[in-house]
């Protein structure tokens, strides 16, 4: 092979600088939506426990139809396509913002949260039943059980699966390249057009990838060492 | 909202969904999708097999370079490896592959790392005593492995092995990218030519999308309701 590495253009300069805004998109564009879809997530929950026969409905039409589509077609759908269905305002306001940005956020956002909510579905599964029975019976409402009783418990439980999505999420969020974020894979792929060094910018944001997913792998491992381990230890 | 919607765009062009330029050109859409799919995941129910055979090996050497292959994929995006390989199948091979068969490489590449996993995970349950008793019945440890556990732990993993086809049919949607004409990239073609239904043809898709998915979904559920059903008597 007469390819000339050339790995001085990955570890400085302009293009360094371009991939370490990447990472600041990746990181961005990941943070806000695992909020988010943390939110969202536990609304569709709760929706989906309601007593409420339409409402878990809902919910469960919710959970099914955004977990059961590829991302990037929900990607393309928020980008393309939301302007005819969604109310004037928001649109407005979706422009207003940075509209790439804001979608990737809202779609990477709904996606999620459909696989956050079953995770703390089944987390607040796993409390027994009892539990409940006895908080209502000592005059809590059904609301109030779920805050104090319930929820901070199965809330623990789920974090686990929470940092598993967070860590999806991370990895998903370099399908916003599609619609002109300008992520890490954006800017991977940005530097190898400029440069025609595609095995060195595929090689520094495959590193960064693996870097960002062993720590938040290692955080998974802390949290189950420091938290979870000496819960069950009693 | 739906009342505001105009969905002859698909009507007239469902043909074009579904089966792309065939009879006349290549395959492409709904067919080329699940073609994708099927192909993929077969190969990397292979993959996933010798990944996972070789991730539980008794050899030390084996078993930590399997674990840092797979550990390796999982930590990328599918999106890296598809460049990676559209970037390094042409250098390694000597000349291009077609578009078809580097997705299908990638996505195989992809999947078997996590397919490994559910093997892993399915020899690993299989109780100890099992590989025990087979050995000391006269068996040697890969006659054991293929003929006491594996068929054991593969009947097990089942409804895992479904729900990876789920995810399956949602990457094959990646191939667009490279412009594999599959459903996702028929639509944004569709798209890009007619510029005022991207609402229609998009909700279209997804929902040709989940009743793929949920159809499959469901299988899933209810493979695993009758094997906890036939566990339980």
């Amino acid at each position: 092979m007469n390819y000339r590495f050339d790995w001085a253009i990955v570890t400085s300069g302009k293009y360094f600088d371009w991939l370490v805004s990447g990472l600041y998109v990746t990181i961005k564009l990941s943070v806000v939506s695992i909020a988010l879809s943390f939110l969202v997530g536990l609304v569709i929950a709760m929706m989906r426990m309601s007593h409420v026969r339409p409402v878990r409905w809902f919910a469960h039409g919710y959970l099914e139809f955004f977990r059961n589509t590829p991302l990037l077609v929900q990607i393309f759908f928020w980008y393309f396509g939301s302007y005819k269905i969604l109310p004037r305002v928001v649109n407005d306001w979706m422009v207003r913002q940075d509209f790439e940005f804001t979608a990737a956020v809202i779609a990477l956002t709904i996606y999620t949260s459909a696989f956050i909510a079953e995770d703390i579905r089944s987390g607040v599964r796993s409390i027994p039943k009892e539990q409940m029975e006895a908080a209502r019976s000592s005059g809590f409402s059904y609301v109030r059980s779920m805050r104090y009783i319930i929820l901070p418990q199965a809330v623990r439980l789920t974090i686990p699966p929470l940092i598993n999505q967070f860590l999806n999420l991370m990895k998903n969020s370099s399908l916003a390249m599609t619609i002109g974020v300008a992520e890490l894979m954006y800017q991977a792929r940005q530097v190898e057009s400029y440069t025609f060094k595609g095995f060195e910018a595929f090689t520094a944001a495959t590193v960064v990838y693996l870097g960002l997913s062993f720590l938040i792998t290692g955080l998974m491992t802390l949290y189950d060492k420091m938290v979870l381990q000496p819960i069950k230890g009693h | 909202m739906v009342g505001g919607l105009d969905f002859s765009v698909v009507r007239e062009n469902l043909p074009y969904f579904f089966l792309g330029r065939y009879p006349k050109g290549p395959l492409g859409g709904v067919a080329l999708t699940l073609y994708l799919a099927v192909v993929s995941l077969v190969l990397s129910f292979l993959g996933g097999l010798i990944l996972g055979l070789l991730s539980v090996s008794r050899n030390r050497l084996i078993k930590w370079g399997s674990t840092a292959v797979i550990q390796t994929i999982r930590g990328m995006p599918l999106l890296m490896v598809i460049f990676w390989m559209f970037f390094l199948l042409p250098a390694m091979l000597g000349s291009g592959m077609s578009a078809d068969w580097t997705i299908i490489t990638a996505l195989t590449l992809f999947t078997s790392s996590y397919m490994s996993e559910i093997v892993r995970a399915g020899i690993l349950g299989i109780p100890k005593g099992q590989m025990e008793a087979a050995v000391s019945t006269g068996l040697s440890h890969k006659q054991a492995m293929t003929y006491v556990i594996l068929p054991q732990a593969l009947r097990n993993m089942i409804p895992s092995f479904v729900n990876q086809f789920v995810s399956m049919i949602k990457d094959t949607s990646l191939a667009f990218i490279v412009g594999v004409s599959e459903l996702t990239h028929i639509a944004t073609q569709m798209n890009n030519r007619t510029m005022l239904y991207p609402t229609e043809i998009f909700l279209f898709i997804a929902v040709i999308y989940f009743i793929m998915c949920f159809a499959f979904t469901e299988l899933s559920r209810w493979l695993e309701r009758r094997s906890a059903w036939r566990k339980s008597i």
